[in-house]
């Protein structure tokens, strides 16, 4: 199986991606330019986080147009598989490969701290490992990170069981204080319909590393790679 | 273009005096033009040639075994850390933009800081800030301090840094004029660096990065003179950060650091192109043809002297070996990035400069720079009258308050105490995955060094009052309180970079204050064996209150690397387990001088520094690395700011533990808790260690005393239930917050 993480001129997660994926998960993982338009035969496509073309407009709204990205999109109209963390997550969500859309954080700050979420959902790719009773503690690091969609796009969702993780506090309860940036319904992360295409804001690579005291972003990653085996 | 004759007059319009103008001239041969004056007159400020203080500067060390470049030759100062790796790290200032413009003022300084880095050909790994304000309930400081963190923020975040570590203090002092100091810590591989220098006669010379523009022309002279009522009319003289940009010059530069296609290369900070030209040149023995006329440009009709001293960010300066030329041109396209060759090297020392088919300047580069023409004053200093009068404060005049849980609650809201949380939750602090302190909070900031065994230590100090209350023993604090918090999460002290911020040089008081610091930091830096690696001089900060115009309080920010080589042994600042022992390091003393206790809660403004003395606080150092080294401790955290309870309380919140402590009989029971004695730290000790622990200091004869043991979650001392921990970490975390909204 092999990962290839896009780099766009912006991305600043990308070598955290690549550590993880490579150093900590013993994946192959390769780097995909923005400019390149072959997906180097990869299996899982990655989209890192960071400020892709400088994001002064709305994130992620112009690397939807780069060379690669056309790539990216018919690889997942085709049924690949693609995941976005953070800045990826809103790529993904400009692309229109997933529904809703990212907004500034409610309190219009930028927040970066540790922050628990939950599966609403352990049937996925992305959170086959995890346990609903047992919240992950993973980072965020986002200023537009306020999850939104329409009333009638949130029932689709919930009806196809595209919303994959929530927000919550340490002991898994969904409350408002455990919300950090205003997301309706507490959400941190979803997928397409079909299901291989997926999206969150925390940073599952920023906590795989035992070197840093946190490792519960690998039940995220290893969900992925398990899911393929 | 219109010529303007050159008087003396023209001359002090542009900050230089009578005697300068007179040296130009006679380095000249002939009155210069205004293009040639305007290049003196912004090469010769204080910011660029460092006229009113390099004289004391050499005093400082500035030598060791671990430093890879000399103090102030290269951008930033470089040291071994090891593993065939080294460290480039400097601190610099940017108040003077950030007391008019705070964001843009912020988030330049944060870019300007990382150039400086990443020029050298490493990568920015760790950011830190050591900030300033006035009092926090004035809605300008808020305004100020909303502006600069979310600047700092905006442009770290996406330019790709985690903030590590820093400061933040308000007092009156600086209401007008804020302090910001931002720090940047880069790693790269040894012997690679690429140095900031011109030479070997036709090497093409390239401008990269940014279009140039008018934004913050004379900079580096506006940053060089008093603050005003007035300076906001400046604002022509404040940059505009491009962090996206910034971002594109890191990567094309690690990437061209490894083509070997390049000679030299700096970047353009204060005083733009004229500054790189110079210095590049003079550090080469050589000299360059330029023409402006290729600069790349992002407004019309700017004039030759506006191109030469334009401080448009994220640009650089670099020097290519000729006939290589296509190699270095193709990685700046790869990342879409001006590139334009403007000039070549010459073997002369002169910097001819053409603009629309002809020579507009020519000036001696080595008539520009520190080193070499520019002028060195040694300026008058005496006592201020305020010093003269400081009387130490003995405990027991100060009435005890009553209730100390009032004020144990008072100290740990008070916005110099409490949680800088509403601050650092605006800095992404994990990206790039090395912050080891996230999950294992310490007295520095810890940075993995992957595929190693080392970790590093930061830290930015300075207690700006102790410095104001005696600039000699405060800057001596400010070192061995950075030394002490490098130690106490198991690292040893390597080096320091230094930001000082003081008054006026032409003030004679303000200067005494830039004296004495300079005196006792060598002190101390000599004693600890951490050499001075460089930093910044920012002068003239001062402050208006009432009318009356005084300096800020005096200010050497001291930032500090340290090493940790086996990083398994790294001490983190929290206790872990109920029931583990908690012993106090070092001697209790009568002493609230300078204290938080004594100047906020009690409104004694004018007390000496707290207690203090150089070789106590070596040899304290050393224990704790023996401490942490023999594994015999859970937790250190230095006694500073706030006294020992809040440094209890600093330690019980990340768990939510809690304490019970017995206060000692030798002092009254306010001063144990709040005063600010130096040279103390707080252990915790698991039971069966205690032995151990208690063998080890007595070896070392150093004083010590088993204060309580860690709780499940209530604050207890002298049997009195001062809270628990739940209450009072909101309390703590809150405080700041409920300031600002």
């Amino acid at each position: 199986m092999k990962f290839g993480v896009i780099v766009f001129p912006g991305s600043n997660c990308d070598h955290d991606m690549i550590y993880s994926l490579g150093e900590i998960l013993r994946q192959e993982v390769v780097p995909l330019w923005h400019k390149e338009v072959d997906l180097k035969s990869c299996d899982i496509i990655a989209l890192p986080g960071g400020f892709s073309y400088g994001d002064y407009l709305r994130s992620g709204s112009i690397a939807r147009f780069s060379p690669i990205m056309d790539e990216v999109i018919n690889f997942a109209n085709k049924g690949g598989f693609v995941f976005g963390v953070c800045n990826g997550f809103q790529i993904l969500c400009e692309a229109g490969l997933l529904p809703g859309a990212l907004l500034h954080n409610v309190n219009q700050k930028f927040i970066c701290k540790n922050q628990y979420i939950k599966p609403e959902h352990t049937d996925t790719a992305m959170s086959l490992l995890a346990k609903s009773d047992e919240p992950l503690k993973i980072p965020i690091a986002h200023g537009e990170g306020r999850y939104f969609a329409t009333k009638e796009v949130l029932s689709e969702m919930i009806t196809n069981g595209q919303i994959v993780w929530r927000y919550c506090d340490a002991d898994g309860s969904l409350t408002e204080a455990s919300n950090p940036n205003g997301s309706i319904m507490n959400i941190a992360g979803v997928c397409n319909k079909n299901k291989n295409v997926f999206g969150m804001m925390p940073h599952p690579e920023r906590a795989t590393d035992p070197e840093l005291g946190n490792t519960d972003g690998k039940v995220i990653l290893e969900s992925i790679i398990k899911s393929f085996n | 273009m219109s010529e303007v004759t050159v008087t003396l007059e023209t001359a002090k319009t542009l900050g230089l005096n009578e005697e300068e103008f007179e040296l130009i001239q006679k380095y000249m041969g002939r009155i210069p033009n205004f293009t040639e004056l305007s290049i003196y007159s912004v090469m010769w400020s204080e910011h660029a040639s460092y006229k009113n203080s390099i004289t004391w500067l050499k005093t400082l060390p500035r030598e060791g075994g671990c430093l890879l470049t000399g103090a102030g030759d290269e951008n930033a100062g470089l040291v071994d850390i090891g593993n065939n790796l080294a460290c480039a790290f400097k601190i610099e200032s940017h108040n003077h933009p950030c007391a008019v413009e705070p964001y843009q003022g912020a988030a330049t300084g944060v870019g300007g800081i990382n150039r400086d880095i990443f020029t050298m050909g490493a990568r920015p790994i760790a950011q830190l800030n050591s900030l300033r304000f006035g009092d926090i309930k004035n809605p300008r400081t808020q305004w100020l301090l909303k502006g600069v963190v979310k600047g700092i923020g905006d442009y770290g975040n996406s330019f790709g840094v985690p903030v590590l570590g820093g400061e933040v203090f308000f007092d009156n002092s600086f209401t007008t004029n804020p302090l910001v100091n931002a720090m940047s810590v880069g790693i790269m591989e040894k012997g690679k660096m690429i140095s900031a220098i011109a030479k070997g006669k036709g090497n093409p010379v390239y401008i990269v990065g940014s279009s140039t523009g008018k934004d913050g022309i004379h900079g580096a002279t506006f940053a060089s003179a008093d603050i005003t009522e007035d300076s906001a009319d400046d604002i022509p003289s404040i940059q505009v950060g491009d962090p996206f940009q910034e971002k594109l010059l890191l990567e094309a530069s690690l990437e061209l650091m490894d083509t070997g296609a390049v000679v030299g290369m700096q970047d353009m900070g204060a005083a733009g192109i004229i500054c790189s030209t110079s210095e590049m040149s003079e550090k080469g023995n050589s000299g360059m043809i330029i023409d402006l006329s290729k600069v790349p440009l992002r407004q019309q009709n700017m004039e030759a002297w506006e191109i030469l001293l334009s401080e448009s960010q994220e640009r650089m300066l670099v020097v290519v070996e000729k006939g290589k030329e296509k190699i270095v041109e193709k990685v700046f396209d790869k990342w879409d990035l001006n590139c334009k060759q403007i000039g070549e090297v010459i073997d002369e020392d002169m910097l001819y400069f053409h603009y629309k088919g002809k020579l507009v300047a020519q000036v001696k580069a080595s008539t520009l720079v520190l080193g070499g023409g520019a002028p060195v004053y040694e300026r008058e200093y005496i006592a201020p009258q305020y010093f003269n009068e400081i009387k130490t404060v003995n405990p027991n005049d100060i009435e005890e308050p009553e209730n100390l849980k009032d004020v144990a609650d008072f100290i740990i809201q008070h916005p110099n105490i409490a949680s800088k949380k509403w601050v650092y939750e605006q800095y992404d602090t994990m990206v790039r995955t090395n912050n080891i302190t996230t999950n294992k909070p310490s007295d520095a900031g810890v940075i993995n060094v992957k595929g190693t065994n080392t970790a590093l230590a930061v830290t930015t100090d300075c207690n700006s009052r102790y410095v104001k209350a005696n600039p000699e023993i405060g800057a001596m604090i400010a070192v061995a309180e950075a030394a002490r918090n490098v130690a106490c999460t198991g690292a040893r002290p390597l080096a320091i970079t230094n930001c000082l911020n003081f008054g006026s040089p032409y003030n004679p008081e303000a200067y005494w204050q830039f004296v004495m610091a300079i005196k006792g930091m060598g002190a101390a830096c000599r004693k600890f064996d951490t050499p001075v690696t460089g930093g910044n001089v920012s002068f003239y900060n001062q402050t208006t209150i009432n009318n009356i115009t005084g300096p800020v309080f005096p200010t050497p920010t001291i930032g500090m690397l340290g090493i940790i080589e086996d990083k398994s042994l790294h001490t983190g600042l929290c206790f872990c387990k109920k029931g583990d022992l908690i012993f106090h390091i070092g001697k209790v003393r009568n002493d609230i001088n300078s204290s938080e206790y004594l100047y906020s809660y009690h409104g004694i403004k004018n007390s000496p520094p707290p207690y203090f003395d150089l070789d106590e606080a070596y040899n304290l150092n050393n224990l704790l690395l023996q401490l942490s080294g023999a594994n015999l401790i859970r937790s250190l955290h230095d006694v500073s700011d706030g006294g020992l309870y809040v440094t209890l309380v600093e330690s019980a919140i990340p768990k939510n533990l809690g304490f019970d402590i017995t206060t000692a009989a030798e002092v009254r029971k306010d001063v144990f808790l709040f005063g600010e004695a130096q040279n103390r730290v707080i252990a915790s000790v698991s039971p069966d260690k205690e032995q151990d622990f208690i063998d080890m200091m007595i070896e070392n004869d150093f004083p010590f005393s088993l204060l309580g043991h860690v709780t499940k979650g209530e604050i207890r001392i002298d049997d009195i239930s001062f809270g628990f921990i739940r209450d009072i970490k909101e309390k703590y975390e809150t405080a700041l917050e409920k300031c600002l909204e």
